[in-house]
């Protein structure tokens, strides 16, 4: 079980975190490194892909919300892509679909950061 | 009666134990068990899916009710019955967050969020602590349909 974490720059200073495989309390450090580093280099609108991810838990959404949180206090923001529906469902049932942006694709969700 | 055609009947029911150490890198191995024995029962995909979240959550906050390091030894205990299966989690901790009752995520604090989706994705949830035996958090889930 391991998670591959890819960042990018994308348009303006957005950047795209793809993330693969699985969120859970072994793997979701290392999430929370790639984004703390974005967010320590002063990059304040990220997108965090979890089309590939295949299953996450309660430590990987801290991890997103604690993003969030941080990117919020510079008034920037966390976009979602998620197609899954099995995460979706996670994201619904936990009242997270209210505070992350949560798009189909990474085109509309890089859209809804501007 | 044809032998291409004869249903091959076998009993869902039966106990698995697994004891893994209490360690992050563990919780995977308990969840792909516990979904191996669920698959046993007439339960869907995405119930499947369910039960390996509660599952690797309630080890989880085994671990992390053990500073994060280790737990010691988790024991799962799972009984597939005819139509439920019940799981077990014991461990050698102080209970942690089991007693609070579940807010909104959006207003509770994210250590919430394991205790919340183990409510939210079992039929019942019931859990025992004391200092000496530690904490047994009891799950279960019935097949519908």
């Amino acid at each position: 079980m391991d998670i591959k974490v890819n960042v990018r720059e994308s348009e303006g200073d957005a950047y795209v975190v793809d993330l693969t495989g699985e969120i859970d309390v072994y793997t979701s450090p290392k999430v929370k490194d790639a984004i703390t580093e974005l967010i320590d280099q002063e990059h304040y609108n990220l997108v965090i892909n979890l089309e590939k991810v295949r299953y996450i838990d309660s430590t990987g959404l801290g991890v997103l919300i604690g993003g969030l949180k941080r990117v919020r206090e510079h008034g920037g923001s966390v976009n979602l892509v998620c197609t899954n529906p099995q995460i979706k469902k996670i994201f619904d049932i936990t009242g997270l679909v209210k505070i992350f942006g949560i798009f189909d694709d990474e085109q509309s969700a890089m859209k809804a950061l501007v | 009666m044809n032998p291409a055609t004869r249903t091959l009947e076998v009993s869902s029911h039966g106990t698995v134990e697994l004891k893994i150490p209490g360690r992050a890198e563990w919780v995977a191995v308990a969840r792909l068990a516990v979904a191996a024995v669920a698959s046993r029962l007439r339960f869907s995909v995405d119930e499947i899916e369910d039960i390996k979240l509660a599952i690797a959550e309630a080890c989880t906050n085994s671990i992390q009710a053990s500073g994060g390091e280790d737990a010691g030894v988790i024991e799962i205990v799972c009984d597939a019955l005819e139509d439920e299966l019940r799981v077990k989690v014991r461990d050698h901790s102080p209970a942690l967050h089991l007693e609070s009752t579940p807010r909104p995520i959006v207003e509770g604090r994210t250590e919430e969020l394991g205790v919340f989706l183990i409510r939210a994705l079992m039929d019942t949830v019931e859990y025992a602590s004391d200092p000496r035996n530690g904490t047994e958090l009891l799950m279960t889930k019935r097949v519908i349909g």
